[in-house]
């Protein structure tokens, strides 16, 4: 059955749609990912012009974290002072993303952009969890030794920065400027790939400000939802690509496939979870990187001007 | 006007209305020596639109050879070229182009170069290779050519330029149908459609009539609005999609 996208303006089937954010959807409930980063290239590769795969990424993943932040706040698990502190910084940083985005576009280079920024991306996580879980299960097969928290109280250049708040929830005494920073980050990568930025903002929180893993997570999803939802915003009011048709068939999709999701990976060992994941990125990436290396089958494209 | 009366006749039992009343018009009519009439002045793009079919369809008063032409409402296309650069394929140059329609099919009964010189369809621009495109900046000769190509070669790909003229069938020596094909991505606007008698090499007679394609139903009202009340459209899928999350949330939780 087709139906006609109003604002991608194609018609697309919609058991594949549907089938496509339950396919992510059951990813993410698998590895508890956001799957900003599977849904939006893609959507891509099955045709929608990129700048509205982007956008309406942004607005099924704010869908996608509200319903993950209920049991994070419920159990405590949300540092609202951080929270908020990341998201002045996603704010300001989604904000001149899409301005970005839009400047891109008249250039004829968001779609550059957007792959590269894929590729490179991709390619780091995905390597960098395939080489951590492949390290773990050995590990574990071997049952040797533990793995070395980093101490928690090291003194680096970073505790030289001004303007230090104190974050009780996390327990950290830091400069506000760090998760600004990492918030302004975060914010233009959701603008310009269409992602939560989960898969960076973690990492983020836990080796560069220090937080606690427990309140990692929960703490993220409260600022994505703000983001994305900024995002989604200002791509409609700027470029008019949110389709709200398309995001409704991603989350119907999403919202079944966690579900199952989570309920096979608890069945899984958390590290072949991790390289299976890995290696599923490592090939998202490995396909952008090809498709932008291997000589186009016509080297001109046409594009209409108003764009 | 036996001839012409049974060919009326044969349109009325093909089932199509509009003609019905040139019919009772024929005999005062019968200077005109081309009437044509499409099966539908609309196309409208709904939810479920998957691309479609017109059928134009039309009488000559004597034989004579017809010319089809659709041409869809002119919009600003922009031509760009791809390079190598460290490794990876960027565009690079681009040629800007005014006015080029943003559909464009022929049709006719016979080979056109047959039925007229290439002299008078350049005149009356008949055929893809008779569209003038004019770039906004000059280009030299050779870029001229390859991205006049490129551009063309891609509209093709597009589904949006015909690729060479569709089959005219005539029913007897007057009565003339052939079917337009819309795809899923054609876009909207007012096209233009011409229908030329060509008799001795030469137009007889020229007939225009317009064709509107246009969103209807829920995809044209979201379309609309999210273009009008852009700021409104984007809180309201922010809306949806709090909702849709709080919802999946509470579903979730009562397992």
């Amino acid at each position: 059955m087709q139906i006609y996208l109003p604002i991608a303006e194609i018609s697309v089937n919609i058991f594949l749609i549907l089938g496509l954010g339950g396919g992510v959807g059951f990813l993410s409930g698998l590895f508890g990912v956001g799957g900003g980063f599977l849904i939006t290239p893609l959507l891509i590769f099955y045709g929608i012009p990129p700048a509205v795969s982007v956008a309406t990424a942004a607005n099924q993943i704010v869908a996608s974290s509200v319903s993950g932040v209920f049991a994070h706040w419920k159990r405590g698990n949300v540092d609202l002072k951080m929270g908020l502190v990341l998201l002045a910084g996603g704010i300001v940083g989604s904000t001149v993303g899409v301005w970005v985005f839009a400047w891109l576009r008249s250039l004829g280079q968001i779609d550059l952009v957007i792959s590269l920024c894929y590729v490179i991306f991709l390619g780091i996580i995905g390597g960098m969890m395939l080489f951590e879980a492949t390290r773990a299960i050995f590990r574990t097969r071997r049952r040797s030794g533990q793995i070395r928290r980093s101490k928690k109280h090291q003194h680096s250049f970073i505790h030289g920065l001004p303007f230090k708040m104190r974050f009780y929830r996390s327990g950290l005494y830091i400069s506000a400027l760090l998760p600004l920073a990492v918030g302004f980050f975060v914010g233009m990568l959701t603008a310009l790939m269409g992602v939560g930025g989960g898969f960076v903002m973690v990492p983020a929180m836990i080796y560069l400000l220090g937080m606690p893993t427990g309140v990692v997570i929960g703490t993220s999803l409260f600022q994505i939802i703000f983001v994305t939802a900024n995002v989604t915003f200002l791509q409609s009011v700027q470029t008019q690509t949110v389709d709200v048709a398309l995001a409704i068939l991603l989350l119907i999709g999403g919202v079944i496939g966690a579900q199952f999701g989570a309920q096979f990976g608890a069945r899984l060992k958390a590290e072949h979870l991790r390289a299976l994941l890995g290696l599923l990125v490592l090939s998202v990436c490995l396909k952008l990187l090809f498709d932008l290396v291997i000589a186009p089958s016509d080297l001109y494209s046409v594009m209409p001007g108003d764009l | 006007m036996t001839v012409s009366s049974r060919a009326l006749l044969a349109i009325v039992a093909l089932g199509i209305a509009p003609i019905l009343g040139l019919g009772g018009l024929s005999k005062k009519a019968a200077a005109d020596p081309l009437v044509v009439d499409l099966s539908n002045h609309l196309v409208a793009i709904t939810t479920g639109f998957t691309g479609t079919n017109v059928l134009l369809f039309g009488a000559v008063e004597d034989e004579g050879d017809v010319i089809v032409t659709v041409r869809g409402p002119d919009q600003d296309m922009v031509v760009r070229k791809k390079e190598r650069k460290v490794g990876i394929w960027v565009n690079s140059e681009s040629a800007r182009y005014k006015n080029v329609p943003a559909y464009y099919t022929s049709a006719a009964n016979r080979p056109m170069d047959i039925i007229a010189p290439a002299d008078v369809l350049l005149d009356y621009r008949i055929g893809l290779k008779n569209l003038r495109f004019v770039p906004e900046s000059k280009l030299n000769d050779s870029d001229q050519k390859v991205y006049r190509e490129a551009l063309v070669r891609n509209m093709q790909s597009a589904g949006l330029f015909g690729e060479r003229p569709a089959k005219i069938s005539f029913l007897s020596n007057q009565l003339f149908r052939t079917d337009i094909h819309f795809p899923a991505n054609t876009p909207t606007g007012t096209y233009t459609i011409n229908v030329y008698l060509i008799r001795d090499g030469g137009v007889a007679s020229v007939k225009t009539t317009p064709l509107v394609v246009s969103k209807t139903g829920v995809s044209a009202e979201v379309y609309e609005f999210a273009h009008r009340y852009s700021a409104l459209y984007g809180i309201i899928a922010v809306i949806i999609a709090v909702v849709a999350g709080w919802i999946a949330s509470v579903a979730f939780r009562k397992r």
